[in-house]
């Protein structure tokens, strides 16, 4: 995504080629252009370095023919996933003392034109 | 047709909007900021007009009906908690279930003629088309990644261009998070830190000049603006491609110059340098929970390689501080 490249050869994003059939809905939910389509009309994995494993194509594909280990790429989460032996938690709930840091914070959300920060759950208003 | 069931919200942003947004960025009553979910209309939607579905988040129902202006469509607002979409997506609370709850409680079939719903595409990560249509009959299109792109999306027949389907991390996308990033570094315990820093400038500086004793807590400052201003600011032209060291870099140029400013004696020089860059490594990779395009595999890789050298430079640091004490 314009310039901004991550550490290489480590995502867990894999496609199964043989499953795919070429619905396209891994190319439409992709933020970052991962996938593009080969001339067999089967989606192939052309920027693999740019997966950042949201999940969003996984989850969509209806024919399992994609699978990584999904997760936020959010130091603070891991290091509390760590410190309390759970998975990879974001702390951006604030109930457990955690700061106010920009995690899930500073997502541009998939709804709006600027980047927002998240709340603390509660019950509705 | 008038719908009284159905309330209207506006597409004009009153000024207590604004400030609640500014007040948000800066992180302030994030966690009250809740609208109430349900089925809003936006203009005079007729039955055939669009359904568009977004977050309880303030701000993001702020801003995607401000986006709406001039386009009459249907509201759908899911209850995320308050948590913006690509979050509540990811925690599952902007998710297959939450999508189909929403849409049968407020009725929503009586007052369309069809049975499209158009969700951020961020969303995908919670939620699976598929799922719903065959759960619901709800057939869900993912639509830009931006709200400022629904009207022309909406304008090509719900077809996206490549623009909408990618996210973006522009400097002023980045910029807007530097408050949020600034208050969170002294937020909770963390406000503590500069009076132990004080404290420790006392002790090693031995009743020298005022400016020495300053030091450790200017460096650590020094660290704080260039892990939480310098490292989003700066994101794309920083060398390197780990937080981590982007963030080292910055705080360990700023601390070497604020230790030159101060005069320090050249231990305590290398010792700010080490706290600066270490402090601003921390605030680095944590800016990864902000940036939308670091993996969980990435940052776990970079953080067992960093943490340790960060835990090294600040007992290092520690170390030359005394030293140079001792030296006098």
């Amino acid at each position: 995504m314009n310039g901004f490249r991550y550490l290489s050869g480590v995502a867990s994003l894999r496609l199964d080629a043989e499953k795919c059939t070429g619905c396209q809905v891994c190319l439409a939910v992709c933020p970052h252009a991962v996938f593009g389509m080969a001339e067999d009309r089967r989606a192939r994995i052309i920027d693999l370095d740019a997966c950042m494993e949201c999940g969003a194509c996984a989850n969509n594909c209806a024919f399992d023919a994609i699978s990584l280990t999904p997760g936020v790429g959010c130091a603070e989460a891991i290091i509390y996933g760590w410190m309390h032996h759970t998975e990879p938690t974001c702390g951006c709930s604030g109930d457990d003392g955690s700061p106010a840091s920009a995690c899930c914070g500073g997502l541009p959300t998939g709804a709006t034109e600027d980047p927002v920060s998240c709340g603390e759950p509660q019950a509705p208003a | 047709m008038n719908m009284p069931d159905v309330p209207q919200v506006s597409s004009e942003l009153a000024w207590r909007d604004r400030l609640a947004r500014w007040t948000l960025r800066c992180g302030i009553r994030r966690n009250r900021a809740l609208v109430k979910s349900g089925l809003y209309r936006v203009g005079e939607p007729a039955p055939e007009s669009p359904v568009i579905v977004t977050a309880n988040y303030r701000m993001t129902f702020d801003l995607v009906r401000r986006d709406l202006a001039g386009i009459d469509a249907w509201l759908l607002v899911l209850d995320t908690r308050g948590v913006n979409v690509w979050c509540a997506a990811g925690k599952g609370t902007f998710g297959d279930r939450e999508v189909m709850l929403r849409a049968a409680v407020t009725g929503l079939e009586r007052h369309v003629s069809h049975r499209v719903l158009v969700l951020p595409q961020l969303s995908a990560t919670g939620v699976s088309a598929a799922k719903v249509r065959a759960t619901s009959g709800w057939r869900v299109v993912f639509g830009p990644v931006r709200s400022g792109d629904i009207a022309a999306f909406l304008a090509a027949n719900m077809k996206a261009t490549p623009q909408m389907r990618a996210i973006t991390f522009t400097l002023a996308e980045r910029i807007v998070l530097v408050p949020v990033e600034l208050v969170g570094a002294f937020a909770g315990w963390r406000a503590l830190i500069p009076f132990g820093l004080l404290a420790l400038g006392a002790l090693v500086s031995l009743g020298d000049s005022g400016a020495t004793i300053a030091q450790p807590l200017v460096a650590y400052l020094a660290g704080v603006a260039g892990g939480a201003a310098l490292v989003p600011t700066l994101l794309p032209w920083l060398p390197g491609h780990a937080l981590s060291l982007k963030g080292a870099e910055a705080g360990a140029v700023l601390g070497l110059f604020a230790g030159l400013a101060l005069g320090a004696p050249p231990l305590s020089i290398g010792a700010g340098t080490l706290l600066s860059g270490a402090v601003a490594s921390y605030l680095g990779v944590n800016f990864t929970g902000a940036t939308p395009y670091t993996s969980p595999s990435g940052v776990e890789k970079e953080l067992r390689v960093a943490l340790p050298l960060m835990g090294a430079a600040i007992v290092l640091a520690g170390v030359l501080w005394v030293v140079q004490a001792f030296l006098g």
